[in-house]
């Protein structure tokens, strides 16, 4: 029908379906892409409006209710150019990360101000208990209120700051206006959309598939199967693995099958329904042991072990200890639920080639992967980065890259892909589910002198990064702590569970809750305080871990456990009827990527003289996904270059790699790419300002490391960074509720580049965490998800988490630039042993399994249980997978090392 | 025509009768969901969200609330009525609340409808309406006929809900798997009735309706004429857990969600008992 609507003050008269939402409404007919769609169904806030002067969720206000009405969205709250005094202080506290949440975080936010000018800290949190974030942690949230109801101080004087200052967000504001362009709100002219078919099967065989219905159906451009594929037919990070459709047979639910492009969104989506496709149940394996007995289903041809990881260093057998501690852990499948979904534009160039805009995190490791299944040669293939919206992770490996360019070379139109969130859950990799036995072996005087790990990984249908996660999981499975007899057995298994693969932590989560249970377990057999044997057995420089490797760089473990465990306790006690724990973790984790790989980063630095006086930019491949890369790259040249007005040019293929935004590594890598550029910008440099624009261009490789050796020894990782976190929790005694109250945290950061941004991450590191503790799992029911929507998967909201009270141990890392060190992940990994040792405290129960259950802090359900130890395969050496998967791509210099 | 937006109830009714296709909205935060993910695909939409009528409660004797009340404006305008607001307020977020109607709550007839519990100890009625002024009173156990089904005839529309005050303290209560935005694992609405020397006591997601708890029911009303009322506490609790009919799902198991029940159950009449000096 037609109807007739104002929005933000405009008239417009447009025909609706009546299947139409408001927001598809405002975004797709009205261009108006400020209003963010992550869910469509009203759980995550992104697509906040009012209307008729009430806030709203747009997704589900169907657009005939519009009609005759009043629409305001985040696009009219700035005036003129002017901020809304509530976008100033997003700014100003550094609320912004990714930015997805925010257009809707900001309406919520103006909105809780027009009813009340003055609002406490628990209206705050109830006026935006429905707009989740997944970056922040929500503390700066919360800090941008108060800010904007005229509490506390703006702090606009390092506006423009160099290192070591909280420089405002380069990318802010067009984030706090909805200006911001991410990969879901592209758009071209002459654009057709895409949609994938996808399994319901988590392991069948394709009898046959049948397009007829789906190439007739109305605004359907081509219908592509495996069959219609112009080169290579698998794609992966590590192992050519991965059908990019699947062929004869499908292993897992949600594996891709078919493409359509039509003419609309709807269209496309109505073609993909209309796609027949016979499959013939197979049997399934979806537990990691079985997967490892006889007998039990194929997922590949090759076997069911993806790798297996053996370090022995001393003998575990034959040491001095004189008590042991033993545990067995489990940790669930996790999501990484980045609040923006998968999205792409492919469109096809004069030269037969593609232009892709897509939000990823590693530029050039997609197009080795996409190019040859497009039969192209990697130049016809040229990426430019489009707004991220979060990535923890599931970013890295391919979505909609190849499946975009293949409907664009077919139809020779551009074409966009953009998942919703039940595809997004289908739609990218997830954090391992791991199973974990391990045993500490001590002096009486509490010297640990032994650890025996025994790790299992699901690592799901396709090998993504499964190998250099187990690799990570299992070189840390013993704890930051100085043993000198150590046996770690790691596995990852092929599973017909979906794919896992990186998510911030990398396997350093799941071996943090392990190993740090396991040592307050031993600390309780001993009678010693935990912290004080996680002090007396912390590594220090000089320390051989179990990798054989020699701590070489910075390490203040001690330092960092002393602050973190000095930090005031909350003044209040618990509510009556609830009982306080306190639990404290410490973890570490690797920067950069492991095993002999060069992940090298490339930076290009102009300098030249502009109307305003000097002025620079820079050009890289890298990835700001939201952590606030391109901001950090502004700072290093304001303080390198001297100059206020730095230009950061869009991420693409057209220079070189920067590696990926992930393992911690971009401030260290493209920091020091972009410092040695400025540098010798400076030397080159006769006079200021230069006549002529002058640019240089450097590509910066950390320390070479190596792959293991047969006893899994080796220079593993080039460097470590480490951290520790105190929890204090409530759990009411009778319901089984837990209420996380404080955290404490410090991180080993070498040197602080951004203090604000810093803490953004300890806090929103720290939630995810949280999540892992408390309640996020992807439950699985015979290979297929139960919970694909944020209404079930569900994340911290603002009223789950607490005042996070962070701090940094800046002792610089000989090497990098201005010493610093990764700290994204750190916060994440030790969050859930800190959580979890909390609740053991206050309930006195065995927790081993994450996340916990009301069930387990009531005792309603028995801990995990097994058998024994999980199995080893029988497997010589320290790689499973035969050569034959297609390991001529993906990441070649990594399998030369191994 | 594939969308009409009556302005009062008998217009709505008489669209109703003749496109039976026309699926009625008002907030549509239930219904929009199901649309959004293409498991309804509605031919047609009846947009209730301008049928003023539906948008009134007042109180003569018996209170009657509107259908197309939102739960901000329940939260608003029924502060006397504490349980209810409470049910509303636990209510997803502003931006739910302020779109999301009682009526819309009772069709969509979820075992986890926040305002059910309430409804059903406050022995509410659902009004229904049909074209030519037909009116009639269901009760709220035979209007939830099981999980997201209704008694609720294809040529009706829900115009209201009725019930007769209560006198004495209540109370609702909802747990779930985090602290906001959460679909409930298990609630209690408890509702005194001093007149009576009656509890009434109703449970949802914990059977495939709202449930209420006869036998413990009985129990808190002898106990309410004997000189200890507290002493039953315990054994209120035990048996409301008893009375509930919980399954395991996704969003929690059915042992944590009795238990749930018995903690709820239990606390809400010690609190109504102290609420009553």
């Amino acid at each position: 029908m037609l109807i007739r609507t104002t929005v933000n003050g405009s008239e417009h008269a447009v025909e609706v379906a009546p299947e139409t939402s408001l927001l598809t409404l405002l975004r797709d007919e009205l261009g108006l892409t400020g209003s963010k769609n992550a869910c469509e169904e009203g759980e995550c806030g992104s697509c906040s409006v009012w209307l008729d002067g009430e806030l709203a969720c747009a997704c589900l206000v169907p657009a005939v209710q519009a009609d005759g009405r009043d629409v305001r969205t985040i696009e009219a709250l700035a005036e003129h150019g002017v901020l809304h005094p509530v976008q100033e202080a997003f700014l100003d506290a550094g609320a912004v990360q990714c930015g997805f949440c925010t257009p809707g975080a900001v309406v919520a936010a103006a909105d809780l101000l027009e009813r009340d000018r003055s609002p406490g800290d628990r209206a705050i949190r109830d006026g935006l208990a429905g707009n989740l974030c997944r970056c922040t942690g929500y503390q700066k949230l919360l800090e941008a209120v108060h800010l904007a109801a005229g509490r506390g101080e703006h702090a606009d004087a390092a506006l423009l700051g160099g290192v070591g200052e909280s420089a405002r967000r380069v990318d802010g504001a067009p984030k706090v206006t909805g200006a911001f362009e991410y990969a879901t709100d592209l758009s071209a002219d002459g654009m057709a959309w895409g949609a994938t078919v996808r399994s319901p099967h988590a392991s069948a065989r394709i009898r046959s598939i049948d397009t007829t219905d789906a190439t007739r159906s109305p605004g359907v451009l081509a219908v592509l199967t495996a069959d219609d594929l112009p080169g290579k037919t698998t794609y992966g990070l590590e192992f050519a693995d991965q059908p990019v459709l699947a062929a004869d047979v499908v292993r897992h639910e949600g594996e891709a099958v078919a493409l359509v492009a039509a003419e609309t969104r709807e269209e496309a989506r109505r073609g993909a329904e209309l796609v027949e496709v016979d499959y013939e149940p197979l049997p399934a394996v979806t537990d990691m042991e079985q997967a490892l007995e006889p007998g039990a289903p194929q997922v590949h041809e090759y076997g069911n072990v993806l790798r297996h990881v053996h370090i022995v260093h001393g003998d575990p057998d034959e040491s001095e200890a004189e008590v042991w501690a033993e545990g067995y852990y489990e940790t669930a499948m996790q999501d990484q639920a980045p609040l923006g979904p998968e999205g792409g534009l492919a469109v096809p160039a004069a030269d037969g080639g593609v232009d892709l805009r897509v939000n990823t995190q590693w530029l050039h490791v997609d197009r080795q992967q996409i190019a040859p299944c497009l039969g192209l040669p990697e130049e016809e293939v040229r990426i430019t980065l489009a707004g991220v919206g979060g990535a923890f992770g599931s970013r890295e490996d391919v979505h909609v890259q190849i499946h975009a360019c293949l409907l664009a070379l077919r139809t020779g139109r551009p074409v966009k892909m953009a998942y919703g969130r039940e595809e997004s859950f289908h739609g990218h990799v997830h954090r391992h589910p791991s199973r974990t036995w391990i045993r500490y072996g001590a002096t009486r005087d509490g010297r640990i002198v032994a650890a025996d790990v025994r790790l299992l990984l699901d690592g799901g249908a396709y090998a993504s990064s499964s190998p250099a996660v187990l690799a990570n999981a299992s070189t840390f499975a013993a704890g930051p702590y100085d043993i000198p007899n150590v046996r770690i057995e790691g596995t990852a298994v092929y599973t017909n569970n979906p794919p896992c693969g990186a998510m911030r932590g990398f396997g350093a989560p799941q071996v943090c809750f392990a190993y740090e249970s396991a040592l307050d377990e031993l600390a309780a057999k001993l009678g010693i305080d935990p912290v004080e044997l996680r002090l007396r057995n912390a590594v220090r420089p000089g320390s051989v871990l179990p990798t054989g490797q020699v701590l070489s760089g910075s390490a203040p473990v001690a330092e960092v456990i002393d602050r973190c465990a000095a930090i005031p306790l909350p003044a209040d006690a618990a509510p009556e009827g609830s009982t306080r724990g306190i639990g404290f973790a410490l973890g570490f984790k690797n920067v950069a990527y492991s095993e002999g790989f060069d992940d090298s980063a490339e930076a290009t630095v102009t300098l030249r003289s502009g109307p305003d006086g000097l002025e620079a930019e820079v050009r890289t491949a890298a990835v700001d996904v939201g952590q606030g890369l391109d901001t950090v790259v502004a700072q290093i040249v304001r303080t390198e270059l001297g100059v206020e007005r730095v230009t950061i040019l869009p991420a693409s293929t057209e220079v070189g790699s920067a590696g990926s935004s992930s393992a911690s590594r971009q401030t260290t890598m493209t920091g020091a790419a972009v410092q040695g550029a400025c540098r010798e910008l400076l030397d080159g440099l006769d006079r200021i300002p230069p006549a002529e624009p002058i640019t240089r261009t450097v590509t910066y490789h950390h320390r070479p490391t190596t792959g293991f050796d047969e006893d899994g020894q080796g220079d593993i990782h080039v460097a470590l960074s480490f951290a520790a976190e105190r929890a204090v929790v409530d759990v009411d005694e009778e319901l089984g509720l837990a209420r996380v109250v404080q955290i404490a945290a410090v991180q080993d950061a070498g040197h602080v580049v951004n203090p604000q941004a810093a803490k953004g991450q300890i806090e929103g590191g720290t939630a995810i965490g949280l999540g892992l503790a408390l309640m996020e799992e992807l439950k699985l029911e015979d290979g297929r998800i139960r919970n694909p929507s944020l209404t079930d998967y569900l994340i911290p909201t603002v009223l789950d988490l607490p005042p996070v009270i962070s701090a940094f141990v800046e002792e610089p890392e000989p090497g990098a630039p201005y010493g610093v060190k990764g700290i994204g992940e750190h916060a994440t990994i030790v969050a859930t042993p800190a959580i979890v040792s909390a609740l053991r405290a206050a309930t006195g129960r065995t927790l081993n399994r994450v996340p916990v259950a009301p069930d387990d802090l009531l005792g309603l359900r028995p801990p995990a249980r097994t058998a024994g130890p999980p199995p080893v395969p029988d497997v010589a050496g320290q790689q499973a997978v035969p050569e034959s998967v297609g390991l001529g791509l993906g990441q070649q210099e990594l399998m030369k090392a191994r | 025509m594939d969308a009409f937006s009556p302005r009062s109830l008998e217009e709505a009714l008489e669209i109703r009768a003749v496109r039976p296709e026309a699926i009625p909205v008002a907030g549509g935060t239930d219904l929009w969901v199901e649309v959004n993910a293409r498991r309804i695909r509605p031919a047609a939409l009846l947009d209730l969200s301008r049928v003023e009528e539906l948008q009134h409660w007042e109180r003569n004797g018996t209170v009657f609330v509107g259908a197309g009340l939102t739960f901000s404006a329940i939260i608003d305008e029924l502060g006397e009525f504490g349980p209810l607001v409470e049910a509303a307020r636990s209510v997803a977020s502003t931006q739910i609340r302020n779109r999301a109607t009682i009526g819309g709550n009772l069709a969509t007839a979820s075992p986890a409808g926040d305002s059910l519990p309430v409804l059903a100890a406050y022995g509410a009625d659902v009004v229904a309406a049909a074209a030519g002024g037909r009116r009639r009173r269901i009760p709220l156990d035979e209007f939830l006929v099981g999980p997201k089904r209704t008694s609720l005839a294809p040529d009706e529309l829900i115009a209201g809900v009725e019930w007769t005050p209560v006198p004495g303290p209540g109370s609702f209560a909802k747990v779930g798997r985090r602290n906001a935005m959460v679909i409930a694992v298990a609630s209690a609405c408890l509702q005194l009735d001093e007149e009576h020397g009656a509890v009434r006591l109703a449970l949802g997601s914990v059977g495939p309706t709202v449930l209420r708890a006869p036998r413990a029911e009985r129990l808190a009303a002898e106990a309410l004429a004997g000189a200890d009322p507290a002493g039953a506490l315990v054994e209120f609790g035990r048996l409301a857990a008893v009375e509930a009919r919980p399954i395991d799902d996704r969003r929690g198991s059915a042992d944590f969600r009795r238990h749930v029940v018995e903690v709820l159950a239990r606390r809400a009449l010690a609190q109504a008992l102290e609420g009553r000096c």
